[in-house]
């Protein structure tokens, strides 16, 4: 059989994500950076909002998502970009606007941002990459870091006397009555690829329908920071990060109504 | 006496420490040195440099346009960096990886196998001592014993138990450093 | 002498902190500078001379922490680069018009905006100008190399305490990441509980014993005659500044036609240019100004009396230059004052230097004389 018998759309399995840009990547091997942003792309595909869409990208390593992703973005200065995201999406309500931060631009320098625009719910969606890490500028601390996690600030591990405890900002946020949707997932598996894909699609649903914000936290790897390879990191986030940061849905109701959990 | 010199090759072969050696060992003969590294994400697998300027006297400049020395480790600083060597200066490199060798004729090429010897030393880690080796064979700026307490400056104490491999690893560049090109 | 090691600029910063007796250093993790508090970290200084180190939140929070530990009396510093000296820009004009002694570094990288990591000298308008809000002033120490990264954390703090004022040391990306011979000075005691009250307790808030009436910091004036009083204190104290502070290196003035104006790593750029230019026949000075405010109007002057042009070198479009411009116009002198530099985060090469000298100055280079108007 010929090669060109079989290079045919209906013998099609898969194929590169529509939206992601032909720009190489420029996150270290492994990192989950770029699984986050397949997911982001495709879902956007598929619920055909590319012309809908602004993104804003945060200052950390996934500074350059917009050189990934087919859509207009916008650049935040370090940690605003949940009031960026407000400006974009007060004065154009029908856009389906999303922030993607890291943890030490959402959780550190962006803490006061992220929760008055979750608290007035502005109809955003939130992707917010939990690595305990600051990667972009050299693996220091973040506000997320573990206790005893070493760190190029704390070379001797986290010390919560010097540092103060890792803080799940997410379930601070869960308690915020803008919020709809809260949840926490993770992409080491494929599996957890599958379950974070679901949580990010109900998580743009509900923007579109004005239910108010909706953050999807993923727990991710920065193995360059860790100085552990990518398998390696995996294993010790399943081990350490995933026990303290429970993966799983926080809150799922509708603005100003109570929820549940 | 003035050295003014690049490094070049990829994160991860040991450029910049094998600059900081040196410019450790100029301190222990009472030069001036300036110690320059490329930084940032530029490093994240990618390309590493420093320019590494020892003296005797006062150091002007620390970022040069053009070098006496380039020790060039792999093919985008030889793209970058043959013609930076000032006539009748010197270039140094690995051959490993390296698919398009140096033509100019106006300056002294020598060539170090380096990346084949510390695997033959069955230590990959050793492979920036082994260029440096050669350099100073080619370059004798410091003296030995100099670039011995250098190297001990330079590394945690800690490692201080691994001074003598990686004076063996210097030894050995001396040995196959090879003339390619002589002005 | 004092131990003598190889460090990178922004190391000797943490070091020369430990060794002067600093109190507390705040900061913020930013490239290229995170080896400040990097090293402070590793060093662990909090067991040997109970210098408090912290990272904090944000740059935000940084400078007001910076403000209420300098508000006490002791020695404080922090250290940032651009980005984030613009995010503390509200909390140093507090602190100037509060008059808090305090030591601020700022490794410039290039902007505006978020800009590049790479070295600049693009924030010389921030640091001299203001930056914040009002009418106030840092002293600005420009090293311009790894040596007075570490000599300026001393006297930035001996300048700060003198004039109860902040102190700012305006370094780039390149000093920052680089390494040099340094020499070390020797320990300095931290001040002891009593000596910070001694020394300033007549205004810090060191808490009010019966015997002295109660210290308040703040730079909150309602009625305008007070605000206008406090206004004239502050530009007392800066020209006292002018008076007594001013710091510069002449390179080769004497007999120069042309001089060239630098500080930081463009300075260093030019030491290089000058030689470059000497060899070529061409007569060629470097005046290089270390503080930046207080800037060296008064040699200035001089030099522009029989200088036939001045050639602002800076890493940035070109803000020095109108400083040597108001000093020249100021000499009644028609030298002509002209800049040449690289933007973005790129550092000019001495060969530049030199063709832009040959360039801007073709006419007077032609005629050797200087042209009148
Ligand atoms: C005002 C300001 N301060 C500091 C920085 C430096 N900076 C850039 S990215 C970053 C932290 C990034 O960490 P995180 O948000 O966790 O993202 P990651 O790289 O881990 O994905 C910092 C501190 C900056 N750009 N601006
Ligand atoms: S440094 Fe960490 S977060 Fe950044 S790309 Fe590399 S692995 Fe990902
Ligand atoms: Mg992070």
């Amino acid at each position: 059989m010929d090669i060109q018998d079989i290079i045919k759309p209906e013998n099609l399995v898969y194929q590169k994500t529509k939206l992601l840009t032909d720009t190489p990547m420029h996150y270290c091997p492994g990192c989950s950076h770029g699984v986050v942003h397949k997911i982001l792309a495709e879902l956007i595909d598929e619920m055909g909002l590319q012309d809908k869409s602004i993104g804003v990208a945060p200052v950390g390593c996934a500074v350059f998502a917009y050189n990934y992703i087919d859509i207009d973005w916008q650049e935040a200065a370090h940690g605003r970009a949940p009031a960026v995201a407000t400006g974009i999406s007060r004065v154009n309500p029908d856009a389906f606007v999303f922030t993607y931060q890291g943890d030490g631009d959402l959780a550190s320098i962006g803490a006061a941002e992220i929760m008055h625009a979750c608290n007035r719910g502005e109809n955003i969606l939130v992707i917010f990459i939990n690595n305990g890490i600051y990667g972009m500028t050299g693996g220091q601390m973040a506000p997320t870091t573990l206790e005893g996690m070493v760190t190029a600030t704390t070379p001797n591990g986290r010390n919560v006397e010097l540092n103060g405890y890792p803080m799940r900002i997410t379930n601070l946020i869960a308690q915020l009555p803008g919020t709809s949707y809260v949840t926490r997932q993770s992409v080491h598996t494929a599996g957890g690829v599958r379950k974070c894909k679901k949580a990010v699609k109900k998580a743009i649903q509900n923007v579109l329908d004005k239910k108010g914000t909706s953050f999807v936290e993923v727990v991710s790897t920065c193995n360059s920071g860790w100085k552990l390879s990518p398998v390696a990191s995996n294993k010790w986030m399943e081990e350490n990060m995933i026990p303290y940061y429970p993966l799983g849905d926080m809150k799922d109701s509708v603005k100003g109504e109570h929820s549940e959990n | 006496m003035t050295e003014e010199m690049i490094i070049a090759g990829f994160g991860g072969q040991g450029v910049l420490s094998m600059g900081k050696i040196l410019a450790y060992s100029g301190i222990m003969e009472d030069k001036e040195v300036t110690w320059f590294p490329s930084y940032g994400p530029e490093m994240r697998g990618g390309t590493a440099n420093v320019t590494v300027i020892v003296s005797d006297t006062r150091i002007s400049s620390p970022v040069l346009q053009e070098y006496d020395t380039a020790i060039i480790l792999n093919q985008q600083s030889m793209d970058k960096f043959e013609k930076a060597v000032k006539p009748g200066g010197v270039l140094l490199y690995d051959p490993n990886g390296i698919v398009n060798p140096p033509t100019r004729t106006d300056i002294n090429i020598f060539k170090v196998e380096a990346t084949k010897a510390s695997v033959e030393m069955g230590n990959p880690k050793v492979f920036n001592m082994i260029v440096f080796g050669s350099y100073l064979k080619v370059r004798p700026i410091l003296s030995l014993d100099n670039v011995e307490k250098g190297l001990a400056k330079s590394l945690p104490e800690r490692y201080h138990k691994l001074i003598p491999l990686n004076l063996d690893a210097m030894q050995k560049g001396r040995e196959i450093v090879e003339e390619v090109n002589v002005v | 002498m004092g131990e003598i090691k190889l460090m990178k600029g922004n190391e000797v910063l943490a070091e020369a902190a430990i060794r002067c007796g600093c109190d507390g250093y705040f900061g913020y993790p930013i490239t290229p500078q995170s080896e400040v508090m990097e090293t402070l970290m590793a060093r662990e200084p909090w067991k040997e001379t109970g210098m408090v180190v912290l990272q904090a939140e944000s740059e935000v929070a940084s400078i007001n922490m910076v403000y209420g530990a300098a508000a006490t009396g002791k020695k404080i510093m922090t250290s940032s680069s651009s980005p984030g000296i613009s995010l503390m820009a509200e909390g140093i004009s507090y602190l100037a018009g509060a008059e808090l002694p305090c030591l601020l570094v700022n490794v410039q990288r290039g902007g505006p905006g978020l800009g590049t990591i790479q070295p600049s000298q693009a924030d010389y308008f921030q640091a001299v100008k203001g930056g914040g809000h009002g009418d106030y002033k840092l002293i600005v120490l420009a090293p311009s190399s790894v040596q007075e990264m570490n000599d300026f954390v001393d006297l930035g703090f001996e300048l700060a305490f003198k004039y109860r004022n902040p102190a700012m040391i305006l370094a780039d990306g390149a000093i920052g990441q680089m390494m040099e011979k340094v020499e070390l000075a020797d320990y300095k005691p931290r001040w002891t509980k009593e000596e910070v009250v001694e020394k300033n307790g007549g205004w810090a808030t060191t808490g009010k014993p019966s015997s002295r009436k109660k210290n308040v910091i703040t730079s909150l004036e309602m009625a305008s005659n007070d605000m206008e009083v406090r206004n004239i204190n502050l530009q007392a104290k800066y020209r006292k500044m002018e008076e007594e502070d001013v710091r510069y290196e002449a390179i080769q003035c004497d007999d120069a036609e042309f001089i060239l104006v630098a500080f930081g790593t463009a300075a260093r750029v030019c030491q290089k240019a000058v030689e470059v230019a000497r060899a070529k026949g061409l007569k060629v000075g470097l005046l290089r100004p270390i503080t930046l405010f207080p800037f060296p109007k008064t040699i200035i002057k001089e030099l522009a009396r029989k200088a036939v042009g001045f050639l602002s070198v800076e890493m940035s479009a070109g803000q020095m230059v109108e400083d040597i411009k108001l000093a020249v116009y100021d000499a009644g002198s028609n030298a002509r004052v002209n800049y040449f530099g690289r933007m973005g985060g790129i550092i000019p090469t001495p060969t530049e230097v030199v063709e832009a000298l040959e360039d801007k100055f073709s006419w007077e280079l032609s005629y050797g004389v200087k042209r009148s108007y």
